[in-house]
């Protein structure tokens, strides 16, 4: 088994949404990640708040909002358990975060040393 | 001071209802091994009523505010020790705790009204456990599921808080041990289980319900919590057993008679001497229907015929015209399902007003090799009575006495002594 983070970017503003509509999305973040869970695969993960800053230039350079922006901006993150990066790709195919609009970009764990 | 006391009488009994339940869940979230952290949410959660509840008021629905406050209390702890070893996060559902894509909907999964009644129910079951003595059982249940200080449980059980606290300690230990979980046990294994919380009950009621302390408010909390979880079994499909509807039945025959028991100045009177009027009709007629529902099914247990025995009591219109025909059967039954050295006891009662006291002597002398009889104030007591019965009143006397030498009570103290007394005045 390997280790593998999913990047989630983007996405529209949930901020727009009715409370209902609000509690279906989450809904689907819970059966989603729940059957990760119950197989065995989930590790954790958490999703990011939109402001944030930036450090460029060796750290000399601060910028008050994170690097990438609209839908190049981190969201959140997923870290999963996998025998492979093609059952990596498939696990994240059900995540909810493609509901409004996101990209996620799968990357193995790199073993160092 | 009128809001003040109001909001205590709310919350009190708020308290007693719901601490349980919330106490179930909460064990359900952070794990078996944490019971005290579960105990210590529910807690903050009466505390910070408490202090909102004097400023704003009582809200419209207390009962959810209270709910609400101690899941977001939990809601704090699982953030606060999402990285930290506490609480094991290894289990597939509580693992969703941990990330804030899932947390609310998970919290709030285990806070759905089924899921209470659930693990209430399942936790019952699990403070029942075979293998925790049944003191210990009764002492966690008073805490845990019925919001029991614990110098009340001690003065519920005529004993010092250190003993108390031993106990729970140790139940405590037992859980985290075995990780025991609130869980309703499966169909096949739900009917020995259900026997053991159902005597837990059962003890627990006899403890508020016979004398053996005067502190009538917290014998009243006794009786009225074994009502409560008795009721609470009876509300759920898995554990609405006949043997269940069976002691619901037998703790309301009994409470409806609490109020003509003593005199007000705490004195016992007899079963044959008290004011049936003062008998509760209502809980009379309600312990009839369980009884009635406790018949449905193949299920017959000693609390089938306990109920059938107080039943006839609670429907003859005097002490002479109790059907002691049917009460003897049912005492014959009983004693054909367990051999019980009490039972056997009471069994004579009957047969000295079926038989006359010469009969009954006899049989009672016959029961003479029982250890548990020998140390029954009860047991010399009756031998008193039939001597005494019988004119002969130095016998009396002396059986008297052994019997007064056993009991703690205060009531039966000063019914036994009145008895001695009025013997040798004669």
């Amino acid at each position: 088994m390997n280790e593998y983070l999913m990047i989630i970017r983007g996405g529209e503003d949930l901020s727009e949404k009715s409370p209902e509509e609000m509690q279906e999305h989450m809904n689907h973040w819970q059966q989603w990640m729940g059957g990760l869970a119950q197989n065995g695969k989930l590790i954790g993960g958490q999703p990011l708040q939109r402001e944030g800053k930036s450090l460029t230039e060796r750290g000399t350079k601060v910028t008050d909002r994170p690097l990438a922006e609209g839908k190049e901006m981190v969201g959140g993150y997923i870290m999963v358990r996998a025998n492979d990066l093609d059952e990596a790709t498939d696990l994240a195919k059900g995540c909810p975060g493609f509901e409004h609009d996101c990209t996620i970009e799968v990357r193995e764990i790199a073993p160092m040393g | 001071m009128e809001k003040g006391s109001s909001i205590d009488h709310t919350l009190n009994h708020l308290f007693r209802q719901e601490s349980g339940k919330m106490v179930s869940v909460l064990i359900k979230i952070f794990g078996s091994e944490n019971i005290e952290l579960a105990e210590d949410v529910v807690q903050d959660a009466l505390l910070r009523a408490l202090e909102v509840w004097k400023f704003r008021g009582v809200p419209d629905n207390p009962r959810a505010w209270l709910y609400r406050t101690a899941k977001n209390k939990a809601i704090d702890i699982i953030r606060r020790n999402k990285h930290s070893r506490t609480i094991d996060f290894s289990d597939p559902k509580r693992q969703l705790l941990t990330s804030e894509y899932t947390l609310t909907p998970t919290m709030n999964g285990y806070w759905e009204e089924a899921q209470i009644q659930d693990d209430f129910l399942g936790m019952m079951y699990a403070c029942c456990h075979p293998e925790i003595s049944q003191e210990n059982q009764v002492t966690f249940i008073l805490k845990s599921l019925c919001g029991f200080s614990t110098k009340e449980i001690a003065k519920s059980f005529l004993t010092s808080e250190t003993t108390i606290s031993k106990r729970l300690y140790r139940t405590k230990e037992h859980f985290r041990k075995h990780k025991i979980t609130p869980q309703i046990p499966s169909f096949e294994h739900i009917s020995p289980r259900t026997k053991t919380v159902l005597s837990a009950i059962y003890l627990m009621f006899n403890e508020g319900y016979n004398s053996t302390h005067s502190e009538e408010l917290i014998r009243n909390d006794l009786i009225s919590q074994s009502l409560h979880l008795c009721k609470a079994m009876l509300n759920h499909e898995k554990t609405k057993l006949p043997e269940v509807y069976a002691l619901m039945a037998l703790m309301c025959f009994h409470t409806s008679r609490i109020d003509s028991r003593l005199t007000e100045e705490g004195k016992l009177i007899q079963l044959a001497k008290q004011d049936r009027t003062l008998w509760n009709k209502e809980l009379i007629d309600a312990g009839t229907r369980y009884l009635f529902k406790a018949g449905t099914g193949d299920t017959f247990s000693t609390y089938h015929c306990e109920a059938s025995i107080a039943y006839q009591h609670c429907i003859a219109g005097n002490y002479e015209d109790t059907n002691w025909q049917i009460i003897l059967y049912q005492y014959d039954l009983l004693l054909s399902i367990e051999e019980d050295p009490v039972v056997a006891l009471n069994r004579c009662l009957v047969i000295s007003i079926l038989n006359g006291p010469e009969k009954a002597l006899s049989e009672l002398k016959s029961l003479g090799n029982s250890q548990i009889l020998e140390n029954y104030y009860l047991y010399h007591s009756s031998i008193a009575a039939m001597h005494e019965q019988l004119g002969q009143k130095d016998l009396a006397i002396i059986h008297f006495k052994k019997s007064l030498k056993l009991t703690q009570s205060k009531q039966e103290q000063v019914f036994i002594s009145e008895r001695i007394a009025n013997l040798e005045d004669d």
